[in-house]
């Protein structure tokens, strides 16, 4: 409902080339950060109109000269201050609630499974790369309805993933994973800005996020071709980095095993116990003592700087696809 | 009592070059830092102009990215460092507050004039550096784009504001033992002027978080010397620990760079509306609420980094809270109005004027404390809109507010009234028109440090980019009529403002080099404009001369 | 046992105190100050260590092993030795015995040039086994990375410490030639017991340097 008011009124600005007051509104956050400003909106501006007044209306009322009553007030007493300290306490603690309601949404777990699309950012472009392994170069084909998670990583500076009409923005980092969650509601074209200083050309890493109907998304990522499965690619990259070695079942050296191991608590040498998330999979290959695994040596050796980021989304796809085991088939991973 | 104009005073005592660059006088050195901090103040001013004609249309018209990139970088770092810091502390603080708390000058005169060749020594490394090809990581110097990537001079700029930081510091000591140690007999704590809580509280801050800005910038510099790695991810470093050791002083940076505006709104508001500020107590701890809380609300600057939920949820909610102390300080400025005899001089405008902006600025700083709201406009011109509102809306106000209302006393001249009225109208609308449509340009998605933009962003853009034009007239303006009034205005006698205080009821304008005639003995409480029955009385002993309010001294609020 | 000669001129104020007590208060409070300052700024440092030390704690146990133990462990004894010498020395100026205290004062001083030998030995000794972070950085060991970011932290922090010493030497120098022109009497001193509260300063940061730096690799 506000939307609707803060876009159809605007709009003559729209054909003059200017923007609208607000951008559309294009995913499940949108609304709900927008009702918040909306609210916000009212109230500060409430606030600060009613101060305004005041102002005005003392300057006048009081100005030198003026016939005004000015005896001295009683003492201040304290209630005036109290009053006008804890209420805006009491109602910053609401706002901050619901704003923290909203966040929570963007980064907590899906429930159910989301459409994971892998994000490479440099300068001074955007790589995405599909669940099939289709690839976009500063485009980003996402169906509309649906969760989209993003796994991200930088190859070089800090950038920031930002798309207005979805409300959302995330810092990517290099050597890291950051994530997020969201779901386009609305059909369209949508600008992705860089929304963190990279250099020379940050004005110019721009894409737009295209957001489709399911079924012409899917002819869509049909007609890329599954350019490869990644997971398969993972595979090939497990064998020929050496990583069946140790992580299999019949090769005699202590390593934990893989199968089943996504999205599992694991117990580290130390008694902590943590997710295996994409972070967690990608820090043990870089860099194996970080989350020791309780009952095992120290003898994993860093993989850093000899497999690639692309290997490093491919190695988790895989792992992912490392389901608890089926009967033997003799078929061993 | 005095004649208009003493015949020694402070600014012809010793009329040499060498005189002014060897004084330990507190009011010389505020008057050095007034010309240094006017010439940073234009040169940001210019590089601001660079960006707001670049910014004129959609494409790179004007300059190619590399250049844009080191303009709004060069423009944030003498703002920042270079003007905004220092100014009203430098400049008012050193002038002033000796004499509001009654002394002959601060506890350490030679490190005064120290922290201004330290800010020199600082400009001129940035100066060069601006010079030979600039710096372009923009003013919050984020890892790894600055520590290996930029090709710019970085570890000479960061080498500039590591020696600047200094001249803070010195500052800040400086004011902090002065308050403590040479308040004059009677001057108690809760008699001070609230310009003197402000900047004692702007001092705290200015000593405890500038020396952690200082050992980042050496980690930077180290990293890109050597090639040490620090910040390194592929070695197992962090980026994000820059940002949080950055954040940690630039925070409280912020404070610093609002504080001493708020204490000068307070004399101006008391003076004009003739009245006393009301709960000087509650404004007067609020000032040490915000130096305290800015300490940890940092990561609110982090929201998006990559920081972990949890952390947001606690900087948010904090960020909050410190909003509470500003937010007492403007309900008790207005109440002051109440019951008040108001006169509309240029300070006063100036003073209203900043409760106005800075009101905007806050309430739109709430809206960036709220952590979703801040998720989509971080980054973006929304937060350029934010914290111009407060840092040029609010403090620059209050700091033209500030040499308006003191001018008098420093120079002992009038400035002319209405030119002053029609610079200080032409700089409110110059304001709004350019920095108002930044918050629409925000919202709609536009990021900050983009000079090539979509087609829809033009309008607001050319709207801001006037603003900007009237926004410099109106800031050119007072330099003719204050420098024409420095030599030819008219005397303006210790007090035309009718104002109350050591300094206008005490000293004279321009005050005499020890400030006073004798040690003040202060008996009642600041801002005693309900008191029409003050008097002036000769000391028994002869060496000391007492202000007697009559039988109600001592009242604090 | 000697005498010292008074100064005969009474020390006066700074024109902008009322008395010398106030004016001793007001050089208390902003060394005090100073001091405060120093601690945030080699804070940031060891805040930086504290959080990469829990991140990779293998790494910074073997680089910590990799240190010179009995040189750092003679250098914590070298400085407290010299605030030993320093507190003496003032202690002797209080007592009217300038030479003594001269002597003490140039004693602390040594220690301290001893202080920054040994260091000079031990920086020369990492950059000659390719232990400088940077581009000359070797190592054979499972975390090259983390290693050298140790490492980086290693000589930031000794470093500004060291820097901070040299700065105490120099004043220590200008102190002692003060002292033997007279400039000190056993009432009024205050330069010389700012110097010795920053030289106990930069005492105190190598005590908390030493252990941080050196000591935790160990039990292995």
């Amino acid at each position: 409902m506000t939307s609707s008011l803060f876009q159809y009124l605007p709009r003559l600005l729209a054909q003059s080339r200017g923007p609208a007051l607000i951008p559309i509104e294009a995913s499940n956050i949108a609304p709900r950060t927008d009702l918040l400003f909306a609210a916000m909106l009212l109230i500060c501006g409430g606030v600060t109109l009613a101060i305004a007044i005041l102002i005005i209306f003392f300057s006048v009322r009081y100005r030198a000269g003026s016939a005004a009553r000015r005896d001295r007030s009683p003492s201040t007493g304290y209630r005036l201050e109290i009053i006008w300290t804890l209420a805006p306490l009491g109602l910053f603690l609401l706002i901050f609630m619901w704003a923290a309601g909203i966040f929570f949404q963007l980064h907590r777990r899906p429930a159910a499974a989301p459409l994971e699309i892998n994000v490479m950012a440099k300068q001074w472009m955007w790589k995405f790369q599909h669940p099939g392994g289709q690839r976009e170069i500063d485009e980003l084909h996402l169906p509309v309805g649906r969760v989209v998670r993003l796994t991200m990583t930088s190859q070089d500076v800090i950038h920031s993933f930002f798309v207005p009409a979805f409300r959302v923005k995330q810092d990517v980092l290099p050597d890291r994973f950051t994530t997020m969650t969201f779901a386009p509601t609305r059909p369209g074209m949508y600008y992705l800005f860089c929304a963190e200083y990279c250099g020379t050309d940050h004005s110019r890493m721009r894409g737009v996020v295209y957001v489709q109907q399911p079924r012409e998304y899917e002819l869509w990522l049909a007609a890329r071709g599954a350019e490869l499965d990644v997971a398969l690619a993972g595979a090939a990259a497990f064998r020929r980095l050496g990583c069946s070695a140790c992580h299999f079942a019949d090769s005699g050296l202590q390593a934990p095993s893989l199968v089943g191991l996504w999205g599992r608590a694991v117990k580290l040498h130390d008694g902590a116990v943590v997710q295996a998330d994409a972070q967690y999979l990608r820090d043990s290959i870089l860099l194996p003592n970080k989350h020791r695994v309780a009952g095992y040596d120290p003898i994993m050796p860093s993989f850093q700087g000899v497999v690639t980021d692309d290997e490093l989304f491919a190695l988790v796809e895989y792992i992912k696809s490392l389901a608890a085991p089926a009967p033997a088939q003799g078929l061993q991973p | 009592m005095s004649p208009p104009r003493p015949e020694l005073n402070y600014l012809n005592n010793g009329r040499s070059l060498w005189s002014w660059l060897t004084t330990t006088d507190h009011k010389r050195i505020a008057l050095l830092y007034l010309f240094s901090i006017t010439f940073f103040f234009a040169l940001g001013g210019l590089f601001a102009a660079g960006i707001r004609l670049e910014l004129f249309t959609p494409e790179a018209d004007l300059f190619t990215s590399d250049t844009y990139n080191r303009l709004f970088t060069m423009h944030g770092i003498i703002m920042v460092w270079f003007f905004l810091i220092p100014s009203i502390p430098t400049v008012f603080g050193n002038f002033l507050i000796p004499m509001m708390i009654g002394a002959r000058d601060l506890a350490f005169p030679r490190l005064n004039l120290a922290s201004w060749y330290v800010f020199m020594l600082g400009g001129l490394f940035t100066v060069i550096v601006m010079f030979i090809g600039g710096v372009d990581t923009g003013w919050t110097f984020y890892t790894p784009y600055s520590s290996t990537y930029s090709n710019s001079y970085v570890i000479l700029a960061a080498a500039g504001v590591f020696v600047v930081g200094f001249s803070s510091i010195f500052t800040g000591l400086n004011f902090i033992v002065s308050v403590h140690t040479l308040r004059a007999p009677g001057m108690h704590w809760f008699r001070l002027p609230l310009f003197v809580w402000s900047n004692y509280a702007t001092s705290i801050i200015m000593v405890l978080a500038t020396p952690v800005l200082a050992i980042v910038l050496v980690l930077i510099a180290l990293e890109r010397a050597f090639g040490m790695p620090i910040f390194n991810p592929y070695k197992g470093g962090d980026p994000l620990l820059f940002q949080h050791l950055f954040w940690f002083y630039s925070h409280p940076a912020v404070y610093i760079m609002i504080l001493p505006g708020m204490g000068v709104v307070s004399e101006l508001v008391a003076c004009f509306a003739h009245r006393r500020i009301y709960g000087y107590v509650f404004v007067a701890w609020a000032s040490l609420g915000i130096a305290l809380l800015g300490f940890f609300v940092w990561g609110h600057h982090m929201f998006v980094s990559g920081q972990s939920m949890y952390a947001g949820f606690v900087f948010s909610f904090l960020s909050f809270m410190v909003a509470v102390p500003s937010a007492i300080k403007v309900f008790n400025w207005t109440a002051t109005l109440h019951r008040g005899s108001i006169t509309f001089h240029a300070p006063m405008l100036y003073a209203l004027g900043f409760i106005g902006l800075f009101t905007v600025g806050g309430m739109t700083g709430l809206m960036l404390a709220a952590i979703a709201i801040d998720v989509h406009v971080h980054d973006t011109y929304f937060i350029i809109a934010h914290f111009h509102y407060i840092m040029v809306g609010g403090m620059v106000m209050a700091y033209m507010g500030a040499l308006h209302f003191w001018w008098p006393k420093m120079s002992g001249r009038l400035y002319p009234e209405w030119p002053a009225i029609l610079a200080a109208l032409i700089i409110f609308i110059g304001f709004n028109l350019t920095f108002f449509p930044q918050f629409i340009l925000g919202y709609n998605g536009m990021p900050r440090r983009y000079h090539v933009y979509p087609e829809e962003f033009q309008l607001l853009n050319v709207m801001s980019t006037a603003g900007a034009s009237i926004l410099g007239v109106g800031y050119v303006l007072p330099l003719f009529y204050l420098i024409w009034s420095f030599f030819k205005g008219k005397p303006a006698g210790p007090n035309p403002w009718d104002a109350r205080g050591l300094e206008w009821e005490f000293a004279d304008s321009p005050p005499i080099p020890n400030n006073f005639p004798a040690t003040p003995l202060v008996t009642f409480a600041a801002y005693a404009y309900d008191r029409p029955d003050i008097r002036l009385l000769t000391g028994e002993q002869g060496q000391r001369f007492a202000i007697d309010a009559g039988p109600c001294a001592g009242e604090t609020l | 046992m000697e005498h010292v000669e008074l100064a005969s001129r009474t020390t006066a104020p700074h024109h902008q105190f009322d008395d010398l007590l106030q004016q001793r208060r007001a050089y208390e409070m902003g060394m005090w100050i100073f001091l405060v300052t120093e601690l945030l700024l080699f804070g940031g440092l060891f805040l930086g260590y504290a959080v990469y030390r829990n991140l990779h704690t293998a790494a910074f146990q073997a680089g910590s092993r990799e240190l010179n133990l009995l040189a750092g462990a003679i250098n914590t004894a070298v400085l407290l030795v010299s605030s030993l010498t320093m507190a003496l020395a003032l202690h002797a100026l209080q007592l009217a015995r300038r030479r003594a205290a001269a002597r003490l004062l140039a004693l602390t001083a040594l220690l301290g040039a001893l202080f920054l030998a040994i260091k000079a030995w031990e920086y020369t000794s990492h950059v000659l086994h390719h232990k400088f972070p940077g581009a000359l950085f070797q190592s054979s060991g499972p975390h090259p990375g983390p290693l050298e970011l140790f490492y980086s932290f290693y000589f930031a922090m000794t470093g500004l410490h060291a820097a901070h010493m040299l700065v105490g030497l120099v004043v220590c120098a200008i102190m002692i030639g003060l002292l033997r022109r007279g400039r000190f009497t056993p009432e009024s001193h205050a330069p010389l017991e700012m110097t010795g509260l920053y030289w106990h300063f930069v005492d105190i940061v190598w005590i908390f340097l030493f252990p941080l730096l050196y000591l935790m690799g160990y039990p292995q």
